[in-house]
């Protein structure tokens, strides 16, 4: 299983040089939309280790997006002109990554500092309490004049492209699957199916909550960095709730802890508002209808197949 | 001072009116244990029909008269109580005894579906339109300080709405059968209380408070719009676990703190800035070292 999947993402890597190597020739307007699927599914199957494997609901994504975003974007802008003056052409590609790295790892610090109050709270309330979270570093950050405050950070050079979204969204479904698959992974599921169970086991609950937490935030934090230097622009009001909410919705979807589903579910999701024309004006109904629809009748998610899927909150 | 006394009795209008929608949240807690996230929208669906039925009830009655104002918060009261009632027939009762997270997606849902329904352009359309004049405006000075009548109005309708509350729930057959439901749903339904009745009774009551709470509102901000919920629904939420969810006296305790405490903090230059964080902050503060809130008793998880 290890190795397979470790050639699968040598694989997908490979794939996304190639592919990127020749994404001149591609049309820029699906060039931008194979971006936003790809870090779309970055903010996803991250999501999916919080909300679905080790189920606590979590409804902040979107604040520790905003976290990476921030942080690389203003990295990329402080150190870019003298960058590449110094730096041989290649060696380039390591500063963004560098940028995006340190992205993630400030998310990641957030999403410890948030993570270990936090998780304390079980069910609805800790959903509040992550929601309150992400609306807290949204409201920081409009008040921070070093970042631009209310009107954002603009003019960030456009190192995002094919190689770097999609190598990082094989790089946070292998981690992720790994450390699901793996032994101290099972801990996750075992805090999800019964917490008390898990405890009377020896787990500790809340480690695997805030570790989930922690690994999330880093990969949400990755995905704004990318998001960051692909848009070129980002502001506070980006990453408000209802952005926690289109993530959300591609876990509900996908099926709660089951990452095939979610991936298509990102996928779905990010096409669909762009190849349905005046579709954005009920975009939000039809995805709050989606919402209670599926509670309702199909709480396991839609592209649950096989394998019965976990409904949501047991 | 006088100005002291004057953010007071502002803070006191926007605490009474974050109290009345803090009531709907505690309420529905208690019989239900989950947090009905649609209450902010109708808070906003009671003022926009308040808005719909300001002209035609100024024909009838005199424009800007008492009479007048209390047919149309009546009206939008009732308007609201029949839509409280059909959101939890629809949405809620489907999900009685799923699992808590199932019915949270589902309100969170509900909410949505009700903001951008009223967003879109051919129901009432997301720009901000102005709230018509329901009462006299008139500055009463009392003992040097010059008071809005409006809230005044506000702090006399609460008082009144929280002592009636009080009456139904503590004096007659429906709000004992309420505190049964609440303290045990499966013994109350034994004894022959019928639940999805009572039930509906309290999203009927929660929802017509939060339309009084709702054209209050309106009254006191520059125009309304299909959002117009969302901030004071998130401020009494919390104003509601700050009094200890399922709570009724600690609801209105919670809610007047809060309008207080905003009216304060938003006079502070350097703090205004933040005031959308500060009842987040006070909520996660209060969840974190006293999650049973002020007034309530920390309860004990069986297993």
């Amino acid at each position: 299983m290890f190795n397979g999947a470790k050639r699968w993402l040598l694989l997908a890597v490979a794939a996304a040089l190639v592919v990127s190597h020749f994404s001149s020739q591609f049309n820029r307007y699906y060039l931008g939309i194979a971006l936003d699927v790809g870090i779309n599914i970055i903010l996803a199957v991250s999501l999916n280790l919080i909300n679905g494997h080790t189920g606590q609901f979590s409804l902040g994504h979107a604040g520790f997006m905003a976290v990476g975003a921030y942080a690389a974007a203003k990295f990329t802008l402080v150190f870019s002109p003298q960058v590449e003056q110094s730096l041989p052409p290649a060696l380039q590609p390591f500063f963004f990554l560098f940028a995006l790295i340190l992205g993630g790892l400030v998310a990641a610090v957030v999403g410890l500092a948030v993570g270990v109050p936090s998780l304390r709270l079980r069910g609805d309330y800790l959903a509040i309490v992550t929601l309150g979270f992400g609306e807290i570093i949204r409201v920081v950050f409009q008040n921070m004049e070093s970042v631009g405050a209310a009107s954002g950070l603009k003019n960030i050079p456009a190192f995002t492209n094919l190689f770097w979204v999609w190598s990082w969204a094989a790089v946070t479904v292998f981690v992720v699957g790994c450390l699901v698959h793996s032994t101290y992974g099972r801990g996750f599921i075992a805090v999800h199916d019964d917490e008390v169970a898990a405890s009377a086991m020896g787990i500790n609950p809340t480690r695997y909550k805030v570790t989930a937490f922690v690994v999330g935030a880093f990969f949400a934090g990755i995905a704004g960095g990318l998001y960051a230097h692909h848009k070129q622009f980002i502001s506070p009001t980006g990453f408000d709730f209802m952005k926690s909410i289109d993530i959300v919705v591609m876990v509900i979807l996908g099926g709660m802890g089951r990452t095939a589903g979610v991936i298509c579910a990102a996928i779905l999701l990010t096409l669909l508002p762009e190849f349905l024309r005046g579709f954005a004006d009920y975009r939000m109904i039809v995805y709050s209808l989606l919402i209670i629809g599926l509670m309702m009748a199909r709480p396991q998610g839609l592209f649950t197949f096989g394998r019965a899927g976990k409904p949501v909150g047991q | 001072m006088s100005s002291f006394c004057q953010q007071l009795i502002n803070g006191l209008a926007l605490g009474s009116i974050y109290a009345l929608i803090a009531l709907g949240y505690t309420m529905v807690y208690g019989v239900l244990r989950f947090i009905n996230f649609a209450h902010s929208d109708v808070l906003m669906l009671g003022a926009f029909a308040a808005y719909f039925l300001a002209s035609p009830v100024a024909h009838i009655f005199s424009p800007e008269s008492y009479s007048g104002a209390a047919v149309v918060i009546v009206l939008s009261s009732a308007i609201c109580a029949v839509l409280g009632m059909l959101i939890e027939r629809l949405a809620y009762r489907p999900l009685r005894n799923r699992p808590k997270l199932t019915v949270l997606i589902t309100a969170i849902g509900v909410s949505l579906f009700i903001e951008y329904t009223c967003q879109h352009h051919s129901v009432f359309g997301a720009e901000t339109r102005r709230f018509p004049q329901l009462l006299p405006q008139e500055n009463i000075q009392i003992a040097g300080l010059s008071v809005d009548s409006t809230d005044i109005m506000v702090l006399i309708v609460t008082a009144l709405l929280l002592a009636g509350l009080w009456f139904i729930v503590q004096r007659t057959r429906t709000g004992t059968a309420m505190r049964a439901v609440a303290f045990n749903e499966r013994a109350a339904a034994l004894m022959g209380i019928n639940i999805n009745h009572i039930i509906s009774f309290t999203f009927g009551l929660g929802s017509a408070l939060a339309a009084v709470a709702g054209i209050f509102y309106a009254m006191r901000a520059p125009g309304i719009d299909p959002l117009m919920g969302v901030q004071p629904g998130l401020r009494a939420f919390t104003a509601a676990v700050v009094g200890g969810i399922g709570n009724l006296p600690g609801a209105a305790l919670g809610g007047l703190l809060l309008g207080l405490l905003e009216t304060f903090a938003g006079g502070m230059p350097g703090i205004s800035n933040y005031r959308d964080g500060i009842a987040f902050a006070i909520l996660i503060l209060i969840l974190l070292f006293k999650p049973a809130g002020l007034l309530g008793k920390a309860q004990v998880e069986k297993v």
